[in-house]
């Protein structure tokens, strides 16, 4: 018997998908795998220059109105707000 | 000897407390300008330590890493780095940090390190950190750092004392050997190291409180609620608009009343003559017409400045992210917007916070479309003189609806033109990104946003007695050259070269239905859209007085068409009508192009909406 759900819970996956309430570790950084404006490699600085590590705990505090975009993100005891799509680029498990 | 002048440089992340700090340091000793070439603000203060040396510091604008990724990075790094032609080398760079917060900012730190600066760590709001159960284990910090930290609270009396006496045996060394420059931009792999450092150094010297800053928590489950969250936003809207409309009137009428004042004590002192003309037409009503808008400057000011420190701003643009998004603008956009509808010029000022360049371009075009409050006074004589005070549907005032529309078209033509920009010419790209710190809140200090006030305010009123005046004397000449004929008929505007370029365009507008006299009136209208109202009684020949504006209408609904005053009406909510918003513009983009397009679009659209009005209405029979 298979039960997908306790191993769905611990498979890496977007930042940018989580909801409200979400609340996990960094997994890895996956820049090119967002569809920003930025180039991959100005995504990832930034994303660590905001504090965006392997390692780092994140929660979703919040959402936007449409879309539910942005999302306004703690990471260890700052609050960032980031859209979704370059939300897509943090790994979390 | 006198010592030399010790030069210090503030660097730090954004919302690091960086500027109550410079604020506390130097009080009103301020200076404020450009970096020459680019639109970055460059402040500069001046304060003497406690045993007697000069100290300049500057104020560099805020940055998380030194790879300069926004003009304003770019600038602190060539002035940390010493490459900055014109500017000093800083002999002691003060990296500040909110304690609360110190993650960020000691990843900045290591990255400053590299640099061979002489560097300093001040921990600021070290008051806040203490209060929430942040503990600091300061020298431990500092040896692992490699650096002086010192602490201090900026909002406080002798807060700073910790800093100028440091700052003090620091001077009194002799200078340290010149260290060599390691800093090289920095791959990804060394950003991560640094932050895995940072992290690592933050583990061993400071522990956090169990529990966070719950009152931010609290509130921003308010305010960022979707539903509760917008009608907060509505509401502080609400009120900034009530304040700089209704708090400012008043003052405005006290201003403008002691212009008249002035400009009649001029009348009656001097002879009748050119120089008595000059300086009551041209450089008192003109200057005056300036000035009278300074309250709701620093009413719009004040809001900005309060919302800034207080941490709601970030909020602001968060929740009107997306809502302005689906017109191609940023979220950061919301408030150089909002503060369009008191003056542009303020507005445009305002679109430094956005790093984006196109998203700056496109928020600085569009700004000129808010109705501004110049506006007011040209919309009210109009509606006044042609719009019937009838009810419609029982209970709509006619006036006000029309009103209400004229604000409605603005906004709207605003958003449409920015979704069109964004449809031609950038397409193709992505949106630029949204990332923000989202800051705790912090009680605003009131030293700190009076001497913010203050500096807007002077920047506003030096504008004020160069650009605007100039203008103003060229737009005087205009109206007052050549001067009328000895028993001339009329006034004698109608004589002046202002008269003659009416004339030769009046065939141009005549097909939006303007005659040669709403044309003159346009001209003065340069300098200042209300001055339009002013002009149109002088080319009407109207004395001037306490009912003058009340004449103007009673003439006017003589001498104009509907049709006439409907499309006026049109070509204000478009018209590329004030020469200071262009000059700003200017200045703010750095080049005459954006300048010339912003005339060329808003001429086009005001041309376009006058044709079609004038034409409806004549079609309708209001001809």
């Amino acid at each position: 018997m298979t039960n997908s759900k306790p191993t769905d819970a611990n498979q890496p996956r977007p930042l940018g998908l989580a909801r409200r309430g979400y609340s996990g570790v960094i997994h890895r950084l996956a820049a090119d795998e967002a569809n920003s404006a930025l180039s991959a490699i100005e995504l990832e600085s930034r994303l660590i220059e905001l504090g965006f590590v392997e390692g780092a705990r994140v929660k979703v505090l919040h959402e936007g109105i449409v879309g539910r975009d942005p999302i306004a993100v703690r990471i260890e005891n700052v609050t960032i707000a980031v859209r979704r799509r370059e939300a897509m680029a943090v790994i979390v498990v | 000897m006198e010592a030399p002048l010790l030069h210090l440089a503030l660097v730090g992340t954004p919302n690091s407390g960086k500027t109550s700090l410079f604020n506390a340091l130097t009080g009103s000793r301020q200076k404020v300008a450009n970096y020459p070439g680019v639109t970055v603000e460059r402040k500069e203060g001046f304060f003497v330590t406690p045993l007697g040396r000069q100290v300049s510091v500057v104020d560099l604008p805020g940055t998380y890493s030194l790879r300069g990724r926004s003009p304003d990075e770019e600038i602190t790094r060539d002035i940390v780095l010493g490459r900055s032609a014109g500017e000093s080398v800083p002999d002691l760079v003060l990296c500040v940090a909110d304690a609360t917060n110190l993650r960020l900012t000691i990843r900045l730190v290591l990255e400053l390190k590299r640099t061979g600066r002489p560097l300093m760590l001040v921990l600021n709001m070290f008051d806040i950190a203490t209060r929430r159960g942040v503990t600091v284990d300061v020298a431990r910090l500092s040896g692992m750092l490699g650096i002086p930290v010192v602490t201090s609270i900026a909002v406080r009396k002798g807060g700073t004392s910790d800093l100028l006496r440091q700052t003090d045996e620091i001077a009194m060394q002799a200078p340290p050997p010149s260290q060599q420059n390691l800093w090289q931009p920095l791959s990804v792999a060394e950003l991560r190291a640094t932050q895995r450092e940072a992290d690592r150094i933050i583990a061993a010297t400071i522990s956090l409180p169990a529990r966070p800053d719950t009152w931010t928590a609290r509130i921003d489950a308010v305010v960022l609620h979707p539903v509760a969250g917008l009608a907060i936003l509505a509401l502080v809207l609400f009120v900034m608009f009530q304040a700089v409309f209704a708090w400012a009137q008043p003052l405005m009428e006290l201003l403008s009343s002691a212009f008249a004042a002035l400009g009649q004590l001029v009348h009656d002192t001097l002879p009748a003559g050119l120089l008595q003309s000059f300086l009551q037409n041209g450089v008192i009503s003109g200057v005056g017409s300036v000035i009278v808008f300074l309250p709701q400057i620093v009413i719009i000011f004040l809001f900005i400045l309060l919302l800034e420190d207080f941490g709601y701003m970030a909020r602001a643009a968060f929740l009107m992210d997306r809502i302005m998004g689906g017109a191609g603008l940023h979220g950061r956009a919301f408030i150089p917007l909002l503060s369009s509808f008191a003056c542009a010029i303020p507005g445009i000022m305002a679109t430094r916070v956005i790093d984006n360049r196109r998203d700056r371009l496109t928020t600085i075009l569009i700004a000129p479309l808010m109705t501004c409050s110049a506006r007011i006074p040209v919309y009210t004589l109009i509606i006044s003189a042609f719009i019937p005070a009838e009810q419609v549907w029982g209970w709509v005032d006619l006036r006000g609806l029309v009103m209400f529309g004229l604000y409605a078209a603005g906004i709207a033509s605003a958003l449409g033109v920015s979704f069109l920009i964004k449809f031609f010419m950038w397409r193709d790209d992505a949106p630029a990104p949204f990332m923000l710190e989202l800051p705790d809140y912090k009680l605003p200090r009131a030293r700190s946003i009076a001497i913010g006030v203050y500096t807007r305010a002077k920047m506003f009123l030096q504008r004020a007695g160069t650009t605007i005046f100039s203008m103003m004397v060229l737009i005087w000449f205009l109206a007052s050259f050549p001067a009328a004929p000895a028993g001339a008929e009329g006034s004698a505007i109608n004589y002046s070269l202002a008269a003659m370029i009416g004339k030769a365009l009046e065939p141009l507008f005549a097909p939006l239905g303007f005659n040669w006299q709403i044309v003159v009136a346009l001209i003065p209208g340069m300098a200042a859209r209300e001055v339009a109202v002013a002009a149109l009684g002088t080319v009407y020949a109207i004395e001037g007085g306490k009912e003058a504006a009340d004449q103007i209408g009673q003439v006017l609904a003589t001498k104009w068409s509907l049709a006439t005053a409907l499309s006026l009406l049109a070509w204000y909510i478009f018209a590329p009508q004030c020469a200071s918003t262009l000059a700003v513009i200017r200045r703010e983009t750095g080049s005459w192009k954006w300048m010339a397009i912003t005339f060329g679009y808003m001429f086009a659209l005001a041309y376009a909406a006058s044709l079609a009005t004038y034409n409806i209405a004549v079609a309708l029979g209001a001809g």
